[in-house]
């Protein structure tokens, strides 16, 4: 509405575009980063670029390829950086796991960047599954409490006798056969659903009602007892599995979406006071605590684990520019590929790669929160919050763990560790943003109707 | 495979992320920064100003001020549509002068300069001292009396 108008109009009609061309440009610059990155390590290490690792770069660019075409069908609004970023992170992971493999001797590993491969070829899929079955994300919301006992079930699973697995002193993993996997990676998902669902029809009664003293508003007991059954949950996986990354997890994802649906600074004042009392208590109780803060506090004490001390000592290799892909020996920390990934990039790719890295995820959790802000029903809005959030705390959990800002807790690093439970966890994560997205973005004439729904969300704005 | 090469190879993997991060801030910098909000109404856009246009603009006077009288202080800008001078209280200058008509004055731009038009008022107006009908043309530093008030031109 400038010069070019003649009659200046105060109704003017705004085209939406969809952004699936701006998906597909970013997409190729993201593939074509992950095949310069995968040439790069195979002339530094091996000094020749074997034929497979081309199939590796054109199986990958299919499998996001045919996720775009997935969107272009099935979801022709939903927000295009989501994929694009989404894939540059899954690729640079496998490039990094790849460059492990190649690592000569007893620190090589073998194989683990095609199972990687196949796992993405998995996560993928799974997302597109997603996308094609779950036309409008308001369905989720009639199985609320089926989502809370299915991540409780999740939560539980590796308890049990048979299948449940001790590895590393935490009981996370499930093993029927050669197949192993982490559900708890999945119940996050579940429980968002859960927590989303449940807080959308509370929220009134947790945000109005209560007393006020010393300018917070505390909730009366029986709207307190939800957030107690989190915290006590969140508590005694702590205790039974001894997993302090996850407990952190689902703990810090009640209180974010509590404070979202809310908008009470009282929650997040209780949160913290009942993590930190429940924190100091494992510390007092339990050894394997007591350990990971002394591993905290001195790194490079004697007598105990020294993979932070390791990972520090690559992060200081690496310097700001780093020593080059396939030029560090990130292989030296355990677990290089996996749950410290992020220093393997951090020495390679320097500080300069790392806090590219770094922006990636947040421009990740941006586009999340922004598809929370431009959804319309109140459900869409928590479920893409606490999944954005999710990926945020754990990225701070565990970069915080390795750069020693916070005790070091095992949690993997979303899209780029090497595990498939966590991929595939994370890219529908990512599915699910993207028809959130698409909902937010689809313009009114284009909207699909379920009466079955509208009719809920009718009956949810009259009540 | 020289170095120089394997060295261009990993700088450009950095070089490469940092562009990707630039291009997705670019498809987003409308979250970044917020909606343009354009008023309603954004009538047809001016022509810019030619050299000798600001030169004469700087020469014409922008505000019509008040020196004596009860409202001495007062100013008031001079829009292309001219000003009116009165007790009335639709008046761009509402003026609490007993002598004051109700409406009283217009004071409105010509080709070259500000010409004022008495509009039949009651005790008259004087500009530098000459009881003025219609059409007096207002030079710079003009006094316009009205009453027991005293107007000017200024920059």
């Amino acid at each position: 509405m400038t010069a070019t108008s003649p009659t200046p109009s105060t109704v003017t009609s705004l085209t939406v575009r969809s952004g699936r061309t701006i998906e597909l440009l970013l997409l190729v610059l993201a593939v074509g980063i992950v095949a310069l990155a995968y040439v790069a390590v195979n002339l530094t290490v091996v000094g020749e670029l074997p034929t497979h690792v081309w199939w590796h770069v054109a199986v990958f660019a299919a499998l996001a390829g045919g996720l775009h075409l997935v969107l272009r069908l099935r979801a022709r609004y939903a927000d295009p950086l989501l994929l694009p970023l989404a894939t540059l992170l899954n690729g640079l992971g496998l490039v990094m796991i790849h460059r492990i493999d190649l690592v000569p001797g007893q620190l090589g590993t073998s194989g683990v960047a095609s199972r990687q491969l196949i796992w993405t070829g998995l996560a993928m899929a799974m997302a597109a599954v997603v996308l094609v079955l779950l036309r409008d994300h308001r369905v989720l919301r009639r199985y609320t409490y089926i989502a809370m006992a299915l991540g409780f079930v999740l939560l539980l699973l590796p308890m049990l006798p048979v299948i449940g697995e001790t590895v590393n002193g935490s009981r996370l993993w499930i093993r029927i056969g050669p197949f192993s996997f982490q559900p708890g990676e999945l119940a996050k998902i579940a429980v968002a659903v859960f927590f989303a669902g449940y807080l959308v029809s509370t929220r009134d009664a947790l945000s109005l009602v209560g007393r006020r003293v010393l300018g917070l508003q505390f909730p009366r007991a029986r709207d307190l007892g939800p957030i107690l059954v989190a915290w006590s949950l969140s508590v005694l996986i702590l205790v039974l599995q001894r997993d302090l990354g996850s407990s952190l997890l689902f703990f810090g994802l009640f209180v974010a979406m509590l404070y979202v649906a809310t908008e009470r600074t009282s929650w997040i004042v209780i949160g913290l006071t009942l993590f930190a009392s429940g924190a100091v208590l494992a510390w007092r109780l339990f050894s394997h605590v007591q350990s990971r803060v002394t591993l905290w506090l001195d790194p490079f004490a004697p007598d105990q684990s020294d993979q932070v001390a390791k990972g520090l000592m690559g992060l200081a290799h690496g310097g700001i520019f780093g020593a080059g892909l396939g030029n560090g020996y990130p292989y030296i920390t355990y677990y290089a590929n996996s749950d410290y990934i992020v220093a393997s990039f951090g020495e390679e790719l320097g500080m300069v790669g790392l806090f590219a890295l770094l922006m990636l995820y947040a421009l990740l959790v941006e586009r999340g929160l922004r598809t929370a802000i431009g959804s319309r029903d109140g459900f869409g809005k928590l479920l893409a919050v606490g999944l954005s959030f999710t990926v945020a705390l754990q990225v701070f959990v565990i970069v915080g763990g390795i750069t020693r800002v916070i005790p070091l807790t095992g949690l993997t690093t979303p899209f780029l560790s090497a595990g498939g439970s966590s991929l595939l966890a994370n890219w529908i994560i990512v599915a699910l943003l993207l028809r959130i997205s698409d909902a937010a973005r689809r313009p009114i004439s284009e909207r699909r109707q379920d009466p079955s729904i509208d009719a809920a969300e009718r009956a949810e704005a009259l009540r | 495979m020289g170095e120089l090469t394997l060295n261009l190879l990993r700088l450009g993997v950095v070089v490469l992320l940092w562009a990707f991060v630039v291009a997705v801030v670019g498809a987003l910098r409308g979250d970044l920064y917020g909606t343009r909000v354009l008023t309603r109404n954004a009538g047809p856009t001016r022509k810019p100003e030619s050299r000798s246009d600001r030169k004469q603009r700087r020469n014409t006077p922008t505000h019509l001020v008040v020196t004596e009288g009860r409202l001495r202080g007062t100013s008031v800008p001079l829009h292309d549509a001219g000003v009116l001078v009165g007790r009335n209280p639709e008046c761009s200058l509402v003026l609490t002068d007993d002598y004051a008509s109700g409406r009283h004055l217009r004071i409105y731009p010509g080709a070259d300069a500000w010409y004022a038009d008495d509009l039949g008022s009651t005790n008259g107006t004087e500009v530098n001292g000459q009881r003025i009908a219609t059409g007096a043309r207002l030079d710079p530093g003009a006094q316009i009396r009205i009453g027991q008030t005293v107007l000017e031109l200024r920059r």
